[in-house]
């Protein structure tokens, strides 16, 4: 089922066009519609709808067209297989004995639950000493990030890579941090685009990239799918020092790692002192619709005036959010149970399956493509093309949605992203129609 | 393949589902970070021991809008003081009538849906994965005929979240550090607190205990907890909560229609936070929408925390109406959903299934049947401190009661009640310097601890 994007206002051609403000005459008085508060500025500085609803919106234009095709999802990132037993009945079990005296409960603590919160910490960072005082569940990533924009004001730069997940740069923008669009480039003026691409081996080239309060890095990354090595890691977090940068590390998908390669910024020395983790149960464990995640804010990392940045998360959790659903955290707790591991790895193993099935049908056409091996994403290059008309290619001769790599940064132009989420069935007969369509 | 650094599963987390629903101390919210004790620009560290060098120190500057806000937020320090209490008298039975949070089991007919949506997810046809952000159609149908029925309000206006605290901060994000914004004084602590940290508002000005660039709104007996609109300058945005946190006041229809004119006149926005609609005895308007002309100049943001005890559960709804226009005329209900898709993700699919359970005409039945226990705990308050001679105001439209302690500092009665009485109340200054003189008592509890309580009250205050 994917979801749709139910706003009856989302129609892209006249998204950005303003309403008129009538004027009404009445008895001779004249009543404006419009309030007299203008729009916030940096939402108009936002070039286009969040990229992720657009697809959506381009799906159901097309199943409009064609009524009686079959289209496949490749595009949206969102799980398809059903939770594990062990997870469902214990967030079932939960939701029941809210019906008891002794089950109820009402508010939980804003930074999680503590049983959970030590989960987390001794599944995930069990050797790097991270404490669950320093772990706050959330509602997920998306929603996290957006929390730490409110943390860190308008007044911080940001770096990101180029191509990245859209939800740092939309919601720098939307807090004031990144200034005006350049159409020239394709970049807002005030952040950091650091280029990721097969040329550098999808690692920035730090010795070029201008310092920035904040760098924003996700690895295993969405859309590439490249996976940072240690030794990147170490340059990162070395640069990060220098500078006096904050690395907000995005580990959503550390768990689709086949190789050696890092799962936690953690893993490098001296990483305590200069990053905040963000990561998700969305890609792990089907969460996307249940909403989990956490982040983790080190109780050595440090405005420049000394103040624990954990504190001041601390006061935005309690102020600006009110916890995870107690539902979905017993539905977390589960999930790392060790019934509840295995049952996750054998789900997150058959997306993997389905990603490696993905990267051998574009290497048998001769694409190049990359990730796939250490991320549910594959990113496939084609050069000299425009990304939204591949885009609509793929859709109107294969009836397969992708994304378009323009929609995560300049740096995705000529790329498409097509996520491994989906039925076996569904991932065989898009690489069927994919070899139909390009060889 | 391992989840896990290092190849081996951690045997030592225990399949935890029994501990988890086991009684504990989950219902401490208590912050476990420890505070610095002056909240300034300049703080040590108060996190791991230093080492012999100094410690490291980022190079990015602490947000100043952080550094604005002077204390931490109203209800983890209730919480932390009640904690420190449950330390220092272990064997006290300590009864919180402080944070407003509800108590009594969910009717079982609501959280058998969301055990069956949650069973759905482990098949085929029932397992989801991202859900619209602006929420689950069905649910937001259900809404809009349950509580806007022939208002003009519509599916698409509404807005499904995780909570009206988390909407609060996301209408902030939305408005931006540009506007300017009234409310109530008392009020919610989340629309000053969130304020500060938009940076819509200056310094803290401890001689009148406000925030610069603020205007309150003063609420009091005397003017019948409804602001006296004619000396309130023009602001860009209202916050104001009927019926009333802290203040038990539910606005009349008379007075909330001069609150719209008055918003039409200035071309203001009212954010109106209904979360307490249910709670409402009198025939005062439940919906700001009931008022003519409201969809041009009003938000109404609401919950089923208080409604259906999903404090925890979290879910709630903002309605943005189609009518509703910045002064460029671009619709405010585009940008909110522009917020909506790119800070959130939508609520819990497993939550949305109970918010419509909740709106069946069973759920619906069974819900205002706790709220009605509700209510009947705030009738025996009421009495008790009517009973005492004291000045009790609220809590015949709202689960809060509001007592006047005049020529008293509220913090002081807060910690003497505790002191005496082992009952956690919340200090009326907490909601601003109006409410200061002032406890709220709220009415979320067992009988049997409200009884108590009120018992101990008549003690300490015969």
């Amino acid at each position: 089922m994917s979801k749709f994007s139910t706003c009856s206002f989302m129609s892209y051609t006249t998204l950005l066009q303003p309403r008129a403000s009538l004027k009404v005459q009445k008895e001779g008085i004249v009543t404006a519609r419009c309030t007299k508060v203008a729009r916030n500025l940096n939402m108009e500085k936002l070039r286009n709808n969040y990229l992720f609803p657009e697809i959506s919106t381009r799906e159901i234009e097309h199943m409009k067209k064609y009524p009686n095709a079959k289209i496949i999802s490749l595009g949206i990132g969102d799980t398809t297989d059903p939770l594990p037993e062990i997870i469902s009945s214990s967030m079932a079990d939960y939701a029941r004995a809210l019906s008891t005296p002794e089950g109820y409960k009402g508010y939980g603590a804003e930074q999680g639950n503590k049983e959970l919160r030590k989960a987390i910490a001794e599944t995930f960072y069990g050797d790097l000493a991270i404490k669950d005082t320093e772990v706050f569940v959330s509602d997920g990533s998306q929603c996290d990030i957006s929390r730490l924009q409110l943390l860190l004001g308008n007044n911080v730069s940001i770096a990101v890579q180029d191509p990245s997940f859209p939800a740092y740069i939309d919601s720098s923008v939307i807090i004031g941090q990144a200034g005006d669009f350049q159409d020239e480039t394709g970049e807002y003026r005030n952040i950091e685009y650091m280029r990721c691409g097969p040329q550098n081996h999808f690692f920035p080239d730090l010795s070029t990239t201008s310092r920035t309060d904040i760098i924003f890095f996700c690895s295993p990354n969405n859309p590439t799918g490249h996976a940072a090595s240690r030794k990147q890691l170490i340059q990162l977090v070395d640069f990060a020092r220098e500078n006096g940068s904050i690395i907000v590390y995005d580990s959503a998908y550390a768990a689709y790692i086949t190789d050696e390669s890092p799962r936690s910024i953690y893993e490098i020395p001296g990483a305590r002192e200069v990053a905040i983790e963000v990561s998700s149960f969305s890609k792990i464990a089907g969460f996307t619709g249940v909403r989990l995640g956490w982040t983790v804010v080190p109780d050595e990392l440090l405005f420049s005036n000394g103040f624990p940045i954990m504190n001041d998360f601390n006061r935005i959790v309690c102020t600006c959010f009110n916890g995870a659903s107690n539902i979905a955290q017993a539905g977390g707790l589960a999930c790392l149970s060790p019934g509840g591991i295995r049952a996750l790895l054998s789900v997150v193993d058959r997306y993997k399956e389905n990603a490696r099935i993905l990267v051998d049908t574009f290497a048998s056409l001769g694409l190049k493509a990359y990730g796939g091996v250490n991320a549910p994403y594959v990113w496939v290059h084609f050069p000299g093309s425009r990304s939204w008309d591949v885009f609509s290619e793929i859709l109107e001769k294969t009836h397969i949605i992708t994304v378009p790599g323009s929609g995560f940064g300049p740096g995705g132009e000529e790329y498409i992203r097509v996520t491994a989420f989906g039925h076996r069935e569904c991932i065989l007969e898009a690489s069927e129609r994919l070899k139909s369509l390009f060889s | 393949m391992s989840l896990i650094h290092h190849n081996h599963l951690s045997t030592s987390i225990s399949s935890s589902s029994s501990t988890f629903l086991a009684r504990n101390n989950f219902n401490i919210r208590t912050q476990n970070v420890s505070l610095p004790a002056k909240n300034n620009g300049i703080c040590k560290c108060v996190a791991a021991p230093l080492s012999e060098k100094a410690a490291y120190k980022t190079k990015v500057s602490r947000n100043e809008n952080m550094a604005k806000l002077q204390a931490g937020y109203l209800f983890p320090e209730v919480a932390r003081r009640k904690a420190a209490h449950m330390l220092k008298y272990p064997d006290a039975q300590v009864i919180s009538l402080g944070i407003g949070d509800t108590t009594e089991p969910i009717p079982e007919v609501i959280t058998s849906a969301m055990a069956k949506r949650s069973y759905a997810l482990s098949t085929i046809e029932g397992y989801s994965g991202y859900g619209a952000e602006q929420g689950e159609k069905q649910l937001r149908a259900a809404i809009a005929s349950t509580f806007y029925s022939n208002l003009g309000i519509e599916e698409a206006d509404i807005f499904v979240s995780d909570g009206a605290k988390c909407d609060i901060s996301r209408l902030q994000v939305l408005f931006g550090s540009s506007v300017t914004m009234a409310v109530q004084d008392p009020s919610y602590p989340a629309y000053v607190d969130s304020s500060v940290i938009m940076g819509q508002t200056g310094q803290f000005q401890k001689d009148v205990e406000k925030y610069g660039k603020i205007e309150y709104m003063k609420c009091n007996p005397e003017n019948g907890f409804f602001p006296d609109l004619s000396t309130v300058p023009r602001t860009d945005v209202i916050f104001f909560c009927s019926p009333n946190n802290p203040t038990g006041s539910a606005a009349s229809r008379e007075q909330l229609t001069r609150l719209v004119q008055f918003a039409k006149e200035n071309g203001s926005i009212i954010v109106y936070d209904s979360a307490y609609a249910i709670y409402m005895s009198d025939d005062n308007p439940r919906s700001i929408f009931e008022i003519p002309g409201a969809k041009e100049v009003a938000i109404e943001t609401s919950s089923f925390s208080k409604y259906a005890g999903f404090t925890g559960v979290r879910l709630g709804w903002t309605v943005v109406p189609k009518e509703l226009l910045f002064s460029d005329g671009f619709p405010v209900a585009k940008d909110f959903n522009r917020i909506v898709c790119t800070c959130f993700n939508g609520a819990s699919n497993i939550a949305q299934a109970g918010g419509l359970a909740c709106l069946s005409p069973e759920g619906f039945k069974a819900m205002h049947e706790v709220v009605a226990f509700y209510r009947e705990n705030t009738s025996i308050i009421m009495e008790t401190f009517n009973s005492l001679g004291f000045n009790v105001y609220g809590g015949t439209n709202a689960p809060y009661v509001w007592i006047h302690f005049p020529g008293q500092s509220s913090w002081d009665v807060f910690s003497e009640i505790l002191e005496k009485t082992h009952v956690v109340t919340t200090p009326g200054s907490g909601f601003g310097p109006g409410g200061e003189g002032f406890i709220r008592v709220s009415a979320f509890g067992h009988r049997a601890n409200v009884l108590e309580a009120c018992r101990r009250f008549k003690e300490l205050y015969k």
